[in-house]
């Protein structure tokens, strides 16, 4: 089992991202998603930035890939993409079927991730046609399903061209909008929202009203309000996962990486309050099975 | 400019037509498409008298097999798009690059426009769409302003824009959207539902009546507030001990006003939302907005949103609000 950091999703202070990273370069990761997926206002690091870093990483012994937008509705933003996609060096995530098409049109290969809906092997084939050469299942998906659509692939002798990536830890992004939430929640609109989701490092947390998380705020991203950890079910992923992929919250997130590495082969149950794993069990996402 | 109409009901097909529908869209009684709930939807006979009376009134059939194929039962999704063929329909809008694929292959001459459900916002997304599968027209998702419509219309000229006109208001990007899979289990993609109905639980309490879906609490109404349905996005939330609608009011999406800047921006189609909605509101909803392409059509220049359309229209949207939604700069 190979495991990864996914992209930052939240925003954070450049200090706060090159800090994180200098911690992955020393970690065990194998790979590393970096670049801004979530909102094309947060500035701060630039396209260059992030290949930049990405070379940084890269020297220190990691795969790495540039993740890209999951929602894109101006050309400014394609421009950007393509920006990304020129980076002469990395393999790209897909988070949009912009990326895969920009993606194909420069012949660089791909990895499609969590935010484009694949959901069965005919649409993966399509993918592999384009320079697919890992998937990220999406993340409502679970073992039962991944299970047949894997069967399905080796049945249709396409199993062997690409790896398949889990999304195991962090808080789950859920959805995307045109409206800022967290400029919202602050009263701001979104032209003016002066970037204000710097403030909040891992989102804003909405509660109902009997005080049960249930999303947290990051931008125009709805992020579940429980974390999602798949510790414990690393035995139910042999055979069938080949990647298994963090979510960054902080610089622990570093450690927990290293948490799941040590557990993948024992059954040692490690303890996880506050988190869910229904998705992985078929069940709705916000529970826990044991 | 093609204005087209929903129906769940054989009932609501003929109340389209009669008031004035272009097209009409439609889907088959089983997960393939994402109005799956219990009462709607075609199939046999029905299916036959609607196809009929669409035939007989020289009105376009669109079906939509717009949810996710599953692994393993492929076949129930291929075979819906065989059935829509067989049946003559003049359209299927589909979402899934499997379903795609397999109608590119299979029946190369049929007309496909591309769901809403796959989430296409730019010109690149669209050019993939083009490239790979032929698509005629683009259902665009309501999180682009007007001016982005515009700006996608100039972008991609050969191909076809329809936008939602009327009717309730998806605040995310669609097919997008796990909200109701988190907490019910059940997902539009894959079953075809939101906040599916067999998970929603009304409740009178001390504390007012209670909305909650899979037992999770999604609003409290007071005496006199107007209770609408669980949608976890519409609910009233708590962020920092603040108590609002934090994605979403309950409101309705209508674009009247905005006909001469959809007709400016070379729209082909305005869609009007709600398969799931009764014949009457379809009838009416239909009617006014004939009334308003037919009125711009006549005279472009006069072309005004009559205060009786606005308010006809408000009668029939959630909390009696209607918003312009992410068409409108403000909103963003």
């Amino acid at each position: 089992m190979k495991y990864s950091l996914g992209p930052i999703l939240y925003y954070w202070p450049n200090q706060k991202i090159e800090e994180f990273y200098h911690l992955a370069k020393a970690s065990s990761a194998d790979i590393v998603y970096l670049g801004e997926t979530v909102c094309s206002k947060r500035r701060n690091m630039k396209a260059q930035d992030w290949i930049d870093m990405a070379k940084q990483l890269s020297q220190a012994g990691k795969q790495v890939v540039i993740s890209t937008m999951a929602l894109l509705e101006a050309p400014s933003e394609i421009r950007n993409l393509k920006k990304l996609i020129d980076n002469g060096d990395f393999c790209i995530e897909a988070n949009d079927f912009s990326a895969v098409e920009e993606a194909y049109k420069a012949k660089l290969p791909f990895v499609c991730g969590p935010a484009i809906n694949i959901y069965n092997a005919y649409a993966l084939k399509v993918l592999l046609d384009q320079g697919m050469q890992r998937w990220v299942m999406p993340v409502e998906l679970s073992r039962d399903w991944l299970q047949k659509l894997s069967h399905e692939c080796t049945e249709m002798g396409i199993r062997e061209r690409f790896e398949i990536e889990v999304f195991a830890y962090g808080h789950l992004p859920l959805a995307y909008s045109a409206r800022c939430f967290t400029a919202q929640s602050e009263g701001k609109s979104k032209d003016n929202c002066e970037t204000c989701c710097i403030n909040y490092p891992t989102g804003r947390v909405v509660n109902s009203q009997e005080g049960q998380p249930l999303f947290v705020l990051n931008g125009i991203q709805t992020l579940s309000g429980e974390c999602y950890d798949l510790i414990n079910d690393q035995q139910s992923m042999k055979g069938l996962v080949d990647i298994v992929r963090i979510s960054p919250l902080g610089e622990e997130s570093i450690e927990h990486l290293e948490a799941f590495r040590l557990r993948s082969n024992t059954g040692d149950h490690f303890p996880t309050p506050d988190s869910v794993n229904g998705y992985w069990h078929q069940i709705a996402g916000i529970r826990q099975q044991d | 400019m093609e204005l087209l109409c929903p129906a769940g009901s054989l009932p609501a097909v003929k109340a389209a037509v009669d008031h004035g529908a272009d097209a009409i869209y439609i889907g088959f009684k089983d997960a393939t498409n994402a109005r799956h709930f219990a009462g709607l939807n075609f199939d046999g006979k029905k299916l036959d008298k609607a196809v009929d009376y669409l035939k007989k009134h020289q009105r376009q059939l669109h079906i939509a097999i717009n949810t996710f194929a599953h692994p393993e039962q492929h076949q129930l999704w291929y075979s819906a798009i065989d059935r829509a063929v067989e049946i003559g329909a003049d359209v299927v809008i589909l979402a899934d690059i499997a379903l795609l694929e397999y109608a590119k292959n299979t029946y190369p001459d049929l007309t496909v426009h591309l769901s809403v459900q796959a989430s296409a916002t730019n010109a690149s997304a669209i050019e993939f769409y083009h490239r790979n599968f032929n698509v005629k027209r683009v259902v665009l998702p309501r999180v682009l302003s007007i001016h982005q419509v515009k700006q996608l219309s100039r972008a991609c000229p050969n191909m076809e824009l329809e936008v939602f006109a009327f009717g309730s208001l998806c605040v995310m990007a669609e097919g997008r959207c796990y909200l109701s899979s988190y907490l019910t289990g059940e997902s539009p993609n894959t079953v075809g539902a939101c906040s599916p109905a067999s998970f929603v639980r009304w409740q009178e309490t001390e504390q007012g009546l209670e909305s909650r879906l899979n037992d999770i609490l999604i609003d409290r109404y007071g005496p006199n507030e107007t209770a609408g349905y669980p949608t976890l996005c519409k609910g009233r939330f708590e962020v920092d001990g603040e108590r609002y609608h934090a994605l979403e009011e309950p409101t309705s999406l209508n674009t009247l006003e905005l006909l001469p800047e959809l007709f400016a921006a070379n729209i082909s189609a305005v869609k009007i939302e709600g398969r799931q909605r009764s014949p009457a509101y379809v009838a009416q909803v239909t009617q006014v907005w004939r009334e308003a392409i037919d009125s711009y059509q006549a005279q472009p220049e006069q072309y005004a949103a009559k205060q009786q359309w606005m308010s006809q229209l408000a009668k029939l949207s959630e909390g009696s609000q209607t918003t312009l939604g992410a068409y409108q700069k403000a909103w963003q």
